[in-house]
């Protein structure tokens, strides 16, 4: 009892009233107690003065395009960072870009104790949003908000074309706002302004999971569609993340190239020239070699072969065999190197020289079996095999190189293409590429 | 302390309301949604009488701002066309005297400043920018308000005016100055925004199912 009120010995007997839509009869639920400026009937969609103990009608608006029902039904309490809140509005809003219309829908969050919140739902994605205390500054294209910048997205007229429930603010089908969106994902900053109101709010993207688990709605949520101008790219903070690792990792793997090279007792364990003199015979017998040594732990064999091949060939089928065990690893090289020259210039095919590497060969006594191979009309021919041990391999490096190169560049294009997909649906398109329409 | 009992005007049948200060409840029979009319109506003088209102705070609530204890001792409804909002007068444990507006929920607290030649209402408009006490305020948004009616302690006489015009401005940094154009002197108030849980309120009002 306020000051000055002397206490009434017999309270007065309550009053109270039912309260029925005066347009169509039909029971009308006030879930925000003195908080709702306007109620709209579920029934007959009148809009009605929530301050009027008799309901006044303030509009009565025509379900052109069908009726909405809100994905989360009014009435509905859930729990948003901390604060339980009850949904007790809902609207649907449009804009017009091309002479398209896009829809999104608009949930009023109440709790008497805070601030009114909203949600919004547009293709699947959320946002939750709430009313801006410090006022951003607007500067070109961008607006400045605690510090943080924020690039302008689109400017548009949004109208309301459904609504239900109730509004902390006399709500009416029809009325238009100027809106101009300012993102900085995951965040969106928006003012809304009026004849002699600017409204800035700033609403962070929600997924609809944990939307329906905030307010534990049977089913699932709709699928989102698209990239919505505030979504969250899954790559974006990455990026730069991923080639700070790639390029830490390519200089690892280059610091270990070096020290392997350094590290490992390489040398030619054999060297020797062979010569095949015109006309010798095809399919000339085999030889061995003298047997050399192969030293230090299993490792890697390089047989590197030159051959004085000019317009013409030879294959040699090689067997590296461990004199101490017999056991035998047995490979063809060929040799051949053509040259020339036609119509388009000179030419040329092959190489005079080839290598190859066995791997995990273990120390040992070696010797090489070769059988020649050559074109009965070879001009003579000399050839020289070399054998070394552990040789690097820039193969490998090159491997691991590309195993870090290529994960980089798939998130860098996905992230790219992620950023077209969002500003694509701005008044800032980035430039088509193609005709992707 | 009795509940209040009364009949469903629809069927007829008995209603008790719970909690004695319920604004609505729903008849267990003909499941009519009842309103009670007659709580929160208070008489303050000649004043008419203070229609229900939402604000969780009440007279005697008390809260802490800035490390001073302050207490609730009186408050001003204002109403304007897209709805009300309430001026708590608070009285911090030093005796300054302020004021915590309750604007849909949205709280503030701020003072009355003695800067000398503010603007009259006519030159005010919206998007303008004035700096007082070296900070800089944008004007948001003008209302043309009446006052609904007072209660409790006010740190002025009896106070009556119909018609009065607010400009609310806002800051980058969330600070909130109101230029209030009720008197022939303008009047600036300069505070900031205030978090409800910051304010660590006590004897604030229930909601019946909060």
């Amino acid at each position: 009892m306020s000051a000055g009120t002397p206490p009434l010995s017999i309270p007065p007997k309550p009053q109270a009233k039912a309260l029925n839509c005066p347009q169509c009869g039909a029971a009308i639920t006030l879930r925000a107690l003195g908080h709702a400026e306007t109620v709209v009937c579920e029934s007959c969609h009148s809009i009605l003065d929530a301050k009027d103990p008799n309901l006044q009608i303030l509009q009565k608006f025509q379900v052109i395009t069908g009726e909405v029902p809100p994905l989360i039904p009014l009435g509905t309490r859930g729990k948003l960072r901390g604060t339980d809140y009850e949904v007790i509005g809902f609207q649907r809003r449009g804009i017009k870009v091309e002479g398209i219309s896009y829809y999104w829908h608009e949930y009023v969050l109440f709790n008497p104790y805070k601030p009114i919140r909203y949600l919004t739902e547009y293709n699947g994605h959320w946002n939750d949003i709430s009313v801006c205390k410090e006022l951003p500054v607007v500067q070109f294209a961008s607006a400045n908000y605690l510090g943080e910048i924020y690039k302008h997205f689109q400017s548009s007229d949004a109208n309301t074309n459904y609504v239900l429930g109730e509004f902390p603010w006399q709500v009416r089908v029809g009325e238009h706002a100027a809106v101009t969106e300012y993102v900085k994902p995951p965040r969106v900053l928006s003012a809304e302004k009026t004849a002699n109101e600017v409204t800035w709010s700033m609403g962070e993207y929600a997924y609809g999971a944990d939307i329906w688990k905030s307010f534990n709605l049977p089913g699932s949520p709709p699928e989102a569609i698209g990239v919505y101008e505030n979504q969250p790219s899954p790559v974006s903070q990455n990026v730069t993340g991923i080639w700070g690792a790639f390029l830490a990792f390519a200089l690892l793997l280059l610091v270990l190239m070096v020290g392997f090279d350094f590290a490992s007792s390489k040398g030619t364990a054999f060297e020797s020239t062979y010569s095949l003199n015109h006309g010798e015979p095809k399919g000339e017998a085999s030889f061995v070699t003298q047997p050399f040594d192969l030293e230090g732990r299993t490792s890697n064999v390089e047989v590197a072969t030159s051959a004085n091949v000019s317009n013409s060939w030879i294959y040699l089928n090689y067997a590296l065999i461990n004199q101490d065990t017999g056991q035998a690893w047995d490979f063809g090289r060929e040799v051949s190197y053509y040259y020339g020259s036609d119509s388009d210039g000179s030419w040329s095919e092959g190489s005079t020289k080839d290598s190859v590497v066995i791997p995990s060969v273990p120390a040992g006594h070696y010797y090489l079996r070769i059988e020649p191979e050559v074109d009965p009309n070879h001009p003579p021919i000399s050839y020289s095999v070399e054998v070394k041990r552990n040789v690097t391999v820039p193969g490998f490096f090159g491997i691991a190189f590309l195993a870090l190169l290529l994960p980089a560049i798939a998130i860098t294009w996905r992230s790219i293409s992620f950023e077209r997909a969002r500003w694509s649906e701005s008044d800032h398109p980035p430039m088509q590429i193609g005709n992707t329409e | 302390m009795t509940q209040p009992v009364t009949n469903c005007p629809n069927c007829g049948a008995k209603i008790v309301f719970q909690w004695s200060s319920s604004v609505q409840t729903v008849c267990q029979y003909c499941k009519s949604i009842l309103v009670r009319t007659d709580v929160d109506l208070k008489k303050v003088g000649q004043v008419a009488d203070l229609p229900p209102d939402s604000s969780p705070i009440q007279l005697s609530t008390e809260g802490i701002y800035r490390n001073k204890a302050f207490v609730v001792g009186g408050r001003i409804l204002y109403e304007y066309n897209q709805g009300g909002w309430n001026e708590w007068h608070i009285t911090m444990n030093d005796g300054a005297s302020a004021w915590l507006s309750d604007a849909q929920n949205e709280y503030a607290i701020s003072f009355v400043s003695n800067t000398t030649g503010l603007p009259v209402a006519d030159q005010v408009k919206v998007g303008q920018q004035y700096t007082w006490n070296n900070q800089k305020y944008t004007v948001s948004v003008i209302t043309p308000a009446h006052y609904r009616g007072v209660e409790g302690e006010l740190p002025f006489q009896y106070w009556d005016k119909t018609d009065v015009t607010f400009a609310d401005l806002r800051s980058q940094t969330g600070k909130f100055a109101t230029l209030d154009f009720s008197d022939d002197q303008p009047a600036l108030y300069l505070g900031e925004f205030v978090e409800f849980d910051d304010l660590k309120l006590k004897n604030l009002r229930s909601f019946e199912g909060w």
